[in-house]
């Protein structure tokens, strides 16, 4: 290219036109939008969402209060207490996660010898005050109960991967 | 007094009280930057009384030139200053003496000009009429009037005051530019001037072997 | 009393009347001038935009402007109250006044002022106070900083922009925007003054702080700029000042270069009522084919860098309009063309 057409196209504004030149032609290519509340993309069965305190199929809950996830917290998010249960087996008596705390680390799940605290597949628990995102037991236990299917799903994915 | 002439008489009233006022507030405000607001609005009322003249070319120059582009450049540079007030006061008793016998010269200058102000023999009936009525039978707008005046009987006037900023404008530059070497700049030229050739290079690395080395870049910078 | 009547208050009501007439409609093209932006910006990255208020999203600028309504205006306890809210207020009020000399059609115009183009120039450079006040009376560094810059930049461009409209007045022999309008009858003023042409709608997304100068604003270092501090009906005002100086320069665009309403080859074939409607429509074609040009700019370029800025302005467009400048006025000389009225 030599130096006088180079001249014309700064002049002529050449590659700014070819630049909008671009920009209009993709105006008319078909948007790749997810129409997101009707229509939604794929989780990876890694993806690390809301927690849940999973159960034993037989009923019985997983978490045997070793503190291991509450220790390994990054974001201090978690507090547990606990006390021997009435046929002596060591259990939670307070499971608490700030969610306005947590960094969504995954930590907990990796740190849990007994897959009792996982993060599960759902993101969308957004809620109008702070204190709904403030999780007890209570709360955690219901959310794995309701997500069991997929939380179970996704960790038989994952598994031959840890 | 018409309808019209009266209306024209309570606008002027309410423009010049406005214009004295907010030249007080100028010298009073103690903010310096609500002192350049109301300087600004003494502007535009002014340029409200040049429209009451019929002169609306000058009321828009006006606010252009100084509203538009003199006062902007006043705010930019009192919004920027650190003013310490207590220091700006203590002298204001040690230089009152001066300021004052400077105004006083000022006024006696004013009032023997106005003293001895003649108005031209046979303007009587311009005087009774505004200029937008002289204007719409002649077909004379006040813009062409004011070139035909600026480029036939002022030319020479007018090309001296052109010249006269002219030279101040190269003084500005020829005081404040400095060269400083060692500075990088951008040539914008030269980063447009490189081509793929000169950028990119498509090497084939052997195993165990770098990639060699580099292209030949064009400097960014001097 | 009858005298009072038709002397004074009908007049007042035909103008106010008048004014309505074009502010209404123009606060309705501000509204959806932000949805065409959204979808505009969103097309070109393969997004779809607003498309769920409403059919296809059409009245999301109205459910934005009801947000904005009911939202609680914040005023930060150091700023200089007064200021803070008389900011905004002067923004919008000057990006709308701008409106009365505008010309839609012959004679269709609230102010047919002999220096309409004058009347302009000085509303567009009194657009900077607002921002610069807002700036300052935030009482906040990022604020303040995007108001320098502002300031900077709107100052800088003005000075281009007062050599093109002063090429344009060469060419048209008058300061009237009808005249100009109709000067450009023969040939419109983008073919031969093509340069200024560029010049003008450059130094107009400058003026306006649009993409690729919105450095006043910069998101990505200094926040929003001059309006970090404001929030609800104030900030609010101030995106209306935005839109609706885009929207004038547009028509400033359509008017000066492109012809205003006359349609191209002065295609007539309509006279009467139906002849306005013709010529409103090539207006109306006109200043949108412009404001979509400038939304086209803003998906197309990213922000340039301050010195860049500057250089472009002072370093280019000024030597470039000064050039013009004497380049038209010698050959409107040489060739007798100077228009006279």
């Amino acid at each position: 290219m030599n130096a006088l057409s180079r001249r014309a196209r700064s002049l002529l504004l050449w590659e700014l036109l070819a630049g909008m030149a671009l920009t209009l032609r993709y105006m008319f290519r078909r948007p790749v939008t997810v129409n997101y509340p009707y229509e939604k993309g794929p989780l990876s069965p890694r993806f690390r969402g809301e927690h849940a305190l999973r159960r034993y199929p037989n009923g019985e809950e997983r978490c045997i209060a070793c503190k291991l996830c509450e220790a390994i917290c990054p974001a201090l998010a978690i507090t547990i207490e606990a006390e021997p249960r009435d046929d002596g087996s060591r259990r939670t008596t307070r499971y608490d996660i700030d969610m306005t705390k947590c960094i969504y680390c995954g930590y907990c799940q990796e740190a849990c010898p007994v897959d009792a605290i996982v993060e599960g597949p759902n993101f969308e628990f957004a809620a109008e005050t702070r204190e709904e995102l403030f999780y007890d037991k209570e709360k955690l236990l219901a959310n794995g109960d309701r997500w069991e299917a997929e939380i179970a799903k996704a960790l038989s994915l994952a598994a031959p991967y840890r | 007094m018409t309808d019209a002439v009266l209306l024209q008489t309570i606008m002027f009233y309410i423009f010049a009280a406005i214009t004295v006022a907010s030249g007080v507030m100028v010298i009073s405000a103690r903010n310096p930057v609500h002192s350049v607001l109301f300087l600004i609005l003494a502007f535009f009322n002014s340029a409200g009384l040049f429209i009451l003249l019929g002169a609306e070319f000058l009321a828009m120059i006006l606010v252009i030139v100084y509203v538009g582009a003199v006062a902007v450049l006043f705010l930019f540079v009192v919004m920027m200053l650190d003013i310490d007030f207590a220091r700006l006061r203590s002298g204001f008793m040690r230089y009152l003496p001066i300021g004052a016998l400077i105004g006083a010269i000022l006024l006696a200058e004013l009032i023997l000009i106005f003293g001895s102000w003649a108005i031209a023999p046979g303007i009587e009936g311009l005087k009774a009429a505004p200029m937008t009525a002289t204007a719409a039978h002649g077909a004379m707008t006040n813009t062409r009037a004011l070139g035909d005046l600026i480029y036939t009987r002022y030319v020479l006037a007018f090309q001296i005051a052109g010249l006269i900023l002219l030279v101040a404008m190269i003084g500005a530059i020829v005081l404040t530019l400095r060269r400083r070497g060692g500075v990088r700049r951008q040539r914008i030229a030269a980063q447009l001037a490189r081509s793929r050739a000169q950028s990119v290079a498509v090497v084939n690395v052997p195993v165990g072997g770098g990639a060699g080395e580099p292209v030949e870049p064009v400097a960014a910078g001097e | 009393m009858a005298e009072f009547w038709h002397g004074y208050l009908l007049p007042l009501l035909i103008t106010i009347g008048e004014i309505l007439c074009v502010v209404v409609p123009l606060l309705v093209a501000i509204a959806y001038y932000t949805y065409a932006e959204r979808k505009v910006l969103a097309y070109s990255q393969l997004r779809k935009g607003p498309n769920v208020v409403g059919p296809l999203g059409l009245l999301q600028p109205i459910a934005d402007a009801i947000k904005m309504l009911f939202k609680e205006t914040i005023v930060p306890s150091s700023a200089n109250r007064v200021l803070f809210i008389a900011a905004p207020i002067v923004s919008t009020a000057l990006a709308l006044v701008a409106w009365a000399v505008i010309p839609f059609d012959t004679g269709v115009v609230i102010s047919n002022i002999n220096v309409g183009i004058l009347y302009l120039f000085a509303i567009s450079s009194l657009g900077v106070y607002g921002i610069i006040i807002a700036g300052w009376a935030s009482n906040s560094r990022y604020a303040f900083l995007g108001a320098l810059r502002s300031a900077a930049q709107m100052v800088s461009y003005e000075v281009s922009i007062g050599f093109v409209l002063v090429t344009v007045l060469l060419c048209a022999g008058s300061l009237n925007l009808t005249d100009i309008v109709m000067a450009q009858r023969t040939v419109w003023f983008f073919i031969p003054l093509f340069p200024m042409f560029v010049v003008f709608f450059i130094s107009g997304l400058a003026e306006t702080n649009r993409a690729p100068f919105d450095l006043p604003e910069g998101e990505s270092e200094i926040v929003a700029g001059f309006h970090v501090e404001y929030s609800a009906m104030t900030w609010l005002l101030f995106f209306m000042a935005e839109y609706g100086n885009m929207i004038l320069v547009s028509a400033m665009t359509t008017i000066l270069f492109l012809g205003g309403w006359l349609a191209p080859f002065n295609i007539e074939p309509f006279s009467g009522f139906l002849g306005h409607v013709w010529a409103l429509l090539w207006l109306l074609g006109k200043i949108l084919f412009v404001m979509f040009c400038i939304l086209w700019v803003r998906a197309t370029f990213p922000r340039f860098r301050y010195d860049q800025l500057m250089r472009l302005g002072w370093k280019v467009f000024l030597p470039l309009s000064l050039f013009w400048l004497v380049l038209t006025a010698g050959v409107l000389v040489a060739t007798g063309w100077v228009p006279s009225h």
